[in-house]
């Protein structure tokens, strides 16, 4: 299946993609109504090590350990994405605490909220990637992520 | 065609089916549930006290599930023996049902010790079923006062779920400390602060001596008088049936990687089974849902065929009581790293160049790349632990091991 990969030597450590994700998912039509001196909650994140920085979102495992774990029933995997029903989420957060890329956090609310690879949002490309400066960020076939 | 039995109705069956229907779509499956529900989130009774879900967002599979599955599921029905020989269950209807692989998910029963005087008390419940969330709710009003005998996680997630609900809840329990199976004093001491910040008594290193009607007469000297009680003391694995057909049992149902019990075609998953606990090289009962389902998985692809094996098991526990999280995994031995400010705690274990354990609380962010490290054996070495044990994070990985992670070009 597609998914989002970064390529870390490319990947200048801007945050751009979590702004982006951020406002794709806020369903708000100006970016800086939706994100204007608020905190942000995006769905992707950038980790910073030495000398490198690359952007982390759900990898959408093969058998992913987070939707076998849900205590409630709200992760699933039907067909290729990973998705979560908010409605059922309890926020429990044992998701995060199973996922081994630390892809997951909620959102402002407590509640689990994750990358869906703005299949609903965006028509297509996720946003992150749409406007990575740097094309660090990309969407492609790669083959399974264990 | 193979006929598949399963005992039991909770998410290792719902786990076994889907472990079934992945390698046989066809071979007929009957499922024996003793509660008249349809597979639910269990840990979700407290929140359906609480207000936080409802009976029909609680459903852990849509309603159409088991039809999908080609599952016959027998409701109020439970298995009184195994003929291991004739390869049958025998249920207490008198029916018989013949299998060509079984698998045993019976879950746990609440532990009920004789207290003097307990018959005379009133209104009294036990927390782990649907149907005891339901009587409790029926029991409880505005001006009831509550007590709970067990500060573990089933007293503490039930005594969250009704304080809003009832005029006082007191929760007690023998050891000295909440949460005694999973946290350490310091730990304990700031989610217990925590929960009596929001309304929360408690009375530990204490029992009840004797009740008498809504009367309780504790060890201490202490009277506590209540409306409601509930006996959140802890569980036991239900093992009976493995036991009498002659099946090798401890505190559970004794299962290899395979899920196998020591009976031929007899598998167990969930919180009836007894695994290895991979971090204490252990055989424990693992009562935690996600290892239900992982073996419940694991049994139904073994049963129908497959050889798979489930080797990741650890005792492990994310729990969230009004707006602080707890999250622990593994086995607390060796050096200990540890941050503690007033409200958080972090504890990280580590012996043998291995990550062997941990306790967060108010700090769970990311906490699954340490959870994998247990899981996965991840040499510390291997790893910048350094910066590991401060945040966790992938970065600390080498490279080249992060990239293949990440599926990315190394």
């Amino acid at each position: 299946m597609k998914r989002v990969y970064v390529n870390e030597e490319w990947c200048l450590g801007c945050h751009l993609c979590e702004y982006n994700c951020a406002f794709a998912n806020s369903h708000l039509p100006d970016m800086a109504l939706a994100l204007k001196g608020k905190p942000i909650y995006p769905r992707i994140h950038v980790e910073e090590g030495e000398r490198i920085s690359y952007a982390v979102s759900c990898r959408h495992c093969e058998d992913p350990l987070c939707v076998k774990s849900c205590i409630a029933g709200a992760l699933s995997k039907d067909g290729e994405v990973i998705e979560v029903d908010q409605d059922k989420c309890v926020g429990c957060l044992t998701c995060v605490l199973v996922c081994p890329y630390g892809a997951l956090a909620p959102n402002e609310n407590g509640v689990m909220q994750k990358c869906e690879l703005c299949l609903e949002n965006a028509g297509g490309q996720p946003a992150c990637v749409i406007g990575c400066p740097n094309k660090a960020i990309v969407y492609e076939e790669r083959g399974a992520v264990e | 065609m193979k006929q598949y039995v399963i005992i039991g109705n909770g998410v290792a069956a719902t786990g076994c089916i889907e472990g079934i229907r992945r390698v046989d779509k066809e071979g007929a499956i009957t499922v024996v549930s003793e509660e008249n529900h349809e597979v639910y989130c269990r840990p979700l009774i407290s929140y359906y006290l609480e207000k936080k879900t409802d009976l029909e967002r609680m459903r852990y599979r849509d309603e159409a599930f088991y039809e999908r599955m080609g599952c016959q599921v027998l409701y109020g029905k439970k298995a009184v023996s195994i003929n291991k020989e004739k390869k049958e269950a025998l249920l207490d209807d008198g029916s018989v049902l013949p299998y060509t692989s079984l698998c045993l998910a019976t879950g746990s029963s609440p532990f009920l010790p004789s207290f003097e005087g307990l018959d005379t008390v009133p209104e009294k419940y036990s927390f782990l079923t649907l149907d005891d969330a339901l009587a409790l709710e029926k029991a409880i009003s505005e001006t009831s006062r509550v007590l709970i005998i067990g500060a573990g996680l089933i007293g503490l997630k039930c005594a969250e779920g009704i304080c809003k609900r009832a005029a006082s809840v007191t929760v007690c329990d023998l050891a000295d400390r909440v949460l005694s199976s999973i946290l350490d004093d310091d730990a304990a001491a700031i989610v217990q602060r925590h929960l009596e910040a929001n309304g929360l008594s408690f009375l530990l290193g204490d029992s009840v001596a004797r009740f008498d009607k809504k009367t309780a007469q504790m060890n201490s000297g202490a009277i506590v008088d209540f409306d409601v009680l509930v006996l959140a003391i802890g569980v036991r694995a239900n093992i009976a049936l493995a036991k009498d057909a002659g099946g090798e049992v401890g505190r559970g149902i004794r299962i290899d990687s395979h899920m196998q019990t020591t009976l031929s075609d007899i598998y167990a998953a969930g919180d009836c089974a007894e695994g290895m606990d991979i971090s204490s090289g252990e055989m424990k009962v693992l009562a935690i849902l996600p290892n239900a389902v992982l073996q419940g998985y694991t049994a139904g692809q073994n049963m129908a065929g497959k050889n798979v094996t489930f080797e990741k098991g650890i005792p492990m526990n994310s729990i969230g009581f009004f707006g602080l999280h707890i999250m622990t995994a593994g086995t607390y031995e060796g050096e200990v790293y540890e941050e503690k400010t007033e409200d958080s705690l972090k504890r990280i274990y580590t012996k043998d160049d291995l990550l062997k354990g941990f306790m967060l609380i108010g700090l769970e962010e990311r906490a699954g790349i340490l959870t994998s490290m247990i899981r996965e054996k991840t040499p510390l070495s291997s790893v910048n632990y350094e910066i590991m044990k401060k945040v966790a994070t992938t970065a600390a990985f080498p490279a080249d091991i992060r990239r293949k992670k990440f599926g990315g070009v190394v």
